[in-house]
């Protein structure tokens, strides 16, 4: 026999038993899972974000099935996604409000005042243990973007010195809240629209000092609405959303002298 | 002795990534985070000693007695993808944790150019078997050595303030290669065997 036709045989044949041993054990090795899982993984969003609790979608699709996991943890998850997955496991929807993340401060570069130059770590933790960070303000957004770092959408950016939410990308895992050293970002309903950007409770004159555009608690904007639709409430002289029930009035983002109630397309990309 | 000249040699002197450069992708595509570098590293060395053994019997009972040497890059290729996929099914029958640990990286390296260098290197140089397997576990630690090293000083540099022009991968490549001159310092610790 020519030494090419060995060639090809041999190739052939082992390339036939490496095909033989993989179809044995795919059939006879295979794990038997649950095929719900399989489903419910694929009706999730399928953004990994860890937002439920659980180590990704898979995970928490395994948990569903297995009856170990509340049905609407995912917070990424809408009414007709929750609808899906009830249906597939056989049980009630429980609807979850879709929540954003809302970085609770628009003292960009010009509106804010630097007292000092961090050139350190670009990162927000170590700015802020730098004699306080860079920022007058002792509450506002450091904008190096510890949370834009942690963030599994990449729904935060920084700009001008501030980190900036995409509302379309956000799932609301929480992340964002838990890194950011300042404690300023909230999850807030995502069916709200006018929001209190500014995180500072201390009175007028100190806040003015560091700040051209901090809430200084006149309460304008709860006069607007009337005290009584209960629309604000206050945290020393920071005015702040009721977020059980917001307001909806657009005209309050003239009425705020200081212009910190901003309106959402403010934090939506290509604003 | 010889054994353990083989060991420092493969990790240290000739390591795969940093002497060799064999295994440059997952060398810079998985080395953002130290623990999925340590997930990879374990993979490769599962993947890299197992290959070895499988390899050199391929070579010396099927292609050697038929004068098919010229052949073998084929072979190996073929016989390390399925090895790979085989593993994969079977880890996930038996050892379920493990597959959890390591089974995101197993088909990643399935045609990694380490793995099937291992091969071709104990073929060229005509060790025996046991010396053979032994390298290749040498070689996969070195890899994993230089991975976790080199993912360590990535996560630190995460955090620095580079010129935008040295961002991602341009300061990744640099920081490889320094890595490497740091390990060229190695060269002449011991005198390999082959």
């Amino acid at each position: 026999m020519s030494p090419l036709v060995i060639a090809v045989l041999i190739i052939a044949a082992l390339g036939a038993v490496a095909a033989l041993a993989l179809a044995v054990a795919d059939k006879y090795l295979a794990v038997k899972e649950d095929p719900r899982i399989g489903l419910v993984t694929a009706a999730l969003p399928g953004a990994n974000c860890g937002g439920c609790g659980f180590a990704g979608c898979g995970d928490y699709a395994r948990a569903l099935v297995a009856g170990t996991a509340a049905a609407g943890s995912c917070t990424a998850a809408d009414a007709k996604v929750n609808e899906e997955i009830a249906q597939i496991l056989g049980v009630a929807a429980t609807a979850t409000e879709k929540r954003v993340a809302l970085v609770k401060c628009c003292g960009t570069r010009s509106e804010a005042i630097r007292v000092g130059d961090y050139n350190g770590l670009a990162d927000c933790a170590s700015a802020a243990a730098t004699a306080g960070g860079d920022k007058g303000c002792r509450f506002g957004c450091l904008g190096y973007g510890a949370c834009a770092h942690v963030c599994p959408q990449n729904a935060i950016r920084i700009e001008d010195g501030l980190a900036i939410v995409d509302k379309r990308l956000c799932v609301g895992c929480g992340k964002c809240v838990a890194a950011c050293p300042r404690k300023l970002i909230a999850l807030v309903p995502a069916k709200a629209t006018i929001h209190v950007l500014c995180n500072n409770p201390l009175r007028g004159p100190e806040v003015i000092k560091v700040c051209g555009v901090g809430c200084m608690g006149c309460h304008l904007c709860e006069k607007h609405v009337g005290k009584e639709s209960n629309q604000f409430t206050f945290d020393r002289f920071l005015a702040q959303i009721n977020y059980a029930n917001p307001p909806t009035d657009a005209a309050l983002v003239d009425k705020c002298p200081r212009k910190c109630i901003r309106e959402d397309h403010h934090f939506e990309t290509g604003h | 002795m010889r054994y353990l000249i083989i060991i420092v040699g493969a990790v240290l002197v000739n390591n795969f990534v940093l002497n060799r450069f064999l295994g440059c992708c997952p060398f810079l595509g998985v080395s953002k985070k130290t623990e999925t570098a340590i997930g990879m590293s374990g993979a490769v060395v599962f993947v890299m000693t197992i290959a070895a053994a499988v390899t050199w019997l391929i070579d010396h009972y099927l292609l050697a007695p038929f004068g098919l040497g010229y052949i073998h890059t084929l072979a190996f290729i073929l016989v390390i993808a399925s090895l790979v996929q085989f593993i994969d099914i079977a880890m996930k029958r038996f050892m379920p944790p493990l597959h959890a640990a390591l089974g995101i990286f197993l088909p990643l390296i399935t045609t990694n150019c380490a793995v099937l260098g291992v091969a071709e290197l104990n073929c060229k140089n005509g060790t025996p078997f046991f010396e053979s397997v032994l390298f290749s576990f040498a070689a996969a630690l070195g890899f994993g050595l230089a991975l976790v090293i080199f993912s360590g000083i990535r996560e630190k540099l995460a955090l620095a303030d580079p010129p935008r022009c040295f961002r991602g991968v341009a300061l990744a490549l640099v920081t490889g290669g320094l890595l490497s001159l740091a390990f060229m310092g190695f060269s002449g610790l011991v005198k390999m065997p082959y």
